[in-house]
């Protein structure tokens, strides 16, 4: 096992679902070898079920409430000491349950601790390997990626546009430029902690700016932001490429532009996220667009497993994406 | 004799930009300024530039459709494309070696394209524009030839196309104009915006407003469609009468 593998965060609700997944589909495949017939099936599933959950939300409970402690520890502490942890519980809940209903002890108590600790170590293993797969490495190589995206269009017409203002108007040029080199700063950085919301959105305004140069009139932006928590964490370079899209899609082909909204709001523990443009269905889809889509799903996944989602909707000739980020936790 | 040019973007800078950079080359000058290949088109019939320099991602119209709009303008214009980043289109002019300026636009490469802009033969320019039409997906306009003017038609005006014995009557709610072009090929381009109601007509769905049951020259029922803006009604054929059952 590599040397800084780390536990799943117990305290995420996509955890959770997992290991009630994986235990459950155990047990359901536990019910179909032991049923000789298959009408046989569902009153085995019932009675192996009885004893499943109790266990499995008693472990759940624990897991959450230690969560801070395991942590602490070494991995393979961490791993052992939740084996001990699940073997026990089993231990527990069948000498309750032995002594309440039946009032036998059963025959062999080591065979379901036994079977507890084979189960806890798959679920492990699982979590062990699907943190591989999202090894910060390969996270990091992805994030590298995605910020070799950037538009080239947007460089070069920025480009252009600042040439065209060196005659006529050198002071907004020297500003323009300014800006561009404080976002391009931004889009080469390592990007892999998260930041705070308000310095998002100060980098947003200077990728406006830069646009607002190209399109004049034609970008209209609204910041509905008022309640928003400036203060909040999140991944770098959410909010810029979803302004880009907009852009790029809702108001370079229009002749008359059109408005972008932004809505920044939370909602019991979330961080609500919404960012609309014009959309006229007939202009075909780049697929830029998905890309971007793809990539930013993919960095709030690493982040935020499935307490975030990302959505996107097209209605009544408005393009718009919407992100949920957890938030104050 | 300066050589007469037009420009078109849909970005002012970037006009600014050309403005200034052709302000420092010899012997030209700029009749007019276009914020889109549409009125790119509209201008340079009243303004009969020697030279038309496209941008290619513009609204309305983009300058890949403008140019081949165009060649229906006499005396024939020049083209010469600018454009910031499309890998597709730099591919295919490389191909098919029509000239084309990357932005942020150089004086050099502007003043050597302007050179062989005009070396080259118009009819040249006409075949290789021709080699470009796999670029355009859809055109956004139909240009109709029409008494020395190219009229624009935008596609979503149009009501029905229908083959006539050597043209294609194309139908908006104001008038009908006449085109050179068959309808096999119109269907293949704008298939996903129009319906084939009978061999000989394609209909938009934006206009149609029911069907009806009428009695024709033979005095069979038949199946027509009623349509938004035009008293007259369209037969629909027997293979197509589906159509009907599924509205």
């Amino acid at each position: 096992m590599r040397k800084n593998s780390r536990l799943p965060n117990f305290q995420n609700l996509g955890i959770h679902l997992r290991i009630l997944l994986i235990v459950n589909l155990l047990a359901v495949m536990a019910a179909i070898l032991l049923s000789k017939q298959l009408r046989e099936f569902f009153p085995l599933l019932a009675q192996l079920s009885s004893l499943v959950q109790p266990i499995l939300l008693l472990s759940l409970l624990s897991l959450y409430g230690l969560h801070p402690i395991l942590t602490k520890l070494k991995y393979w502490q961490g791993v052992m000491a939740i084996i001990l942890l699940e073997t026990g519980m089993t231990y527990l809940v069948f000498m309750f349950i032995a002594y309440y209903f039946s009032n036998v002890l059963p025959a062999e108590i080591a065979r379901p601790c036994l079977l507890a600790a084979i189960v806890t170590g798959i679920v492990i293993y699982y979590f062990y390997l699907q943190e591989r797969a999202y090894s910060p490495a390969i996270a990091e190589a992805r994030l590298q990626a995605l910020q070799a995206r950037i538009r080239p269009h947007f460089l070069f017409n920025s480009i252009n546009a600042v040439l065209s203002l060196i005659r006529s108007q050198p002071k907004r040029a020297e500003t323009a430029l300014e800006d561009m080199a404080d976002l391009f700063r931004v889009l080469m950085s390592e990007n892999r902690d998260l930041v705070p919301l308000a310095q998002e959105i100060a980098l947003c305004h200077q990728y406006l700016d830069l646009e607002k140069l190209r399109l004049e009139d034609r970008l209209k932006i609204t910041w509905q932001i008022n309640d928003m928590p400036s203060d909040a964490m999140i991944p770098p370079l959410i909010l810029q490429p979803l302004l880009e899209n907009a852009v790029y899609h809702g108001i370079e082909p229009m002749p008359d532009g059109g408005e972008i909204i932004v809505k920044i709001y939370t909602k019991v523990k979330e961080l609500h996220i919404s960012i609309s443009n014009p959309y006229a269905p007939k202009n075909d889809h780049h697929s830029g667009n998905k890309m971007a889509l793809k990539n930013i799903k993919e960095r709030l996944q690493l982040h935020f497993d499935l307490e975030s989602s990302l959505k996107t909707e097209a209605k009544n000739n408005r393009y718009e994406v919407h992100i949920r980020i957890p938030f104050g936790s | 004799m300066p050589l007469n040019i037009l420009i078109a973007d849909d970005e002012a800078p970037a006009r600014n930009r050309l403005r200034d950079l052709l302000g420092d080359i010899k012997n030209v000058s700029i009749v007019a300024e276009a914020k889109n290949g549409k009125e790119a088109i509209d201008l340079a019939q009243q303004t009969k530039p020697d030279l038309m320099l496209l941008d290619i991602r513009m609204p309305v119209m983009d300058g890949i459709e403008a140019a081949q709009h165009a060649q229906k303008i006499e005396p024939k214009p020049h083209i010469i494309f600018t454009t910031a980043f499309d890998a597709y289109a730099i591919k295919a002019f490389d191909l098919n070696a029509i000239d084309y300026l990357l932005k942020p636009i150089r004086l050099e490469r502007l003043q050597a394209a302007i050179d062989k802009a005009h070396a080259l033969q118009a009819i040249q320019q006409t075949r290789q524009l021709a080699a470009l039409q796999p670029l355009q997906k859809m055109r956004s306009h139909l240009s109709i030839h029409e008494r020395g003017r190219v009229l624009l038609v935008p596609i979503e005006t149009i009501i029905y196309l229908r083959a006539e014995l050597k043209y294609v009557t194309v139908r908006t709610a104001e008038r009908e104009y006449l085109i050179e072009e068959s309808l096999t090929n119109l269907e293949a381009e704008f298939g996903e915006r129009f319906i084939r109601l009978h061999r000989n007509c394609l209909v938009s769905p934006n206009f149609i407003m029911g069907y009806e049951k009428r009695l024709n020259a033979e005095n069979e029922q038949q199946w027509v469609a009623l349509l938004k803006g035009v008293p007259e009604a369209i037969a629909i054929s027997r293979r197509q009468q589906h159509l009907v059952r599924q509205a």
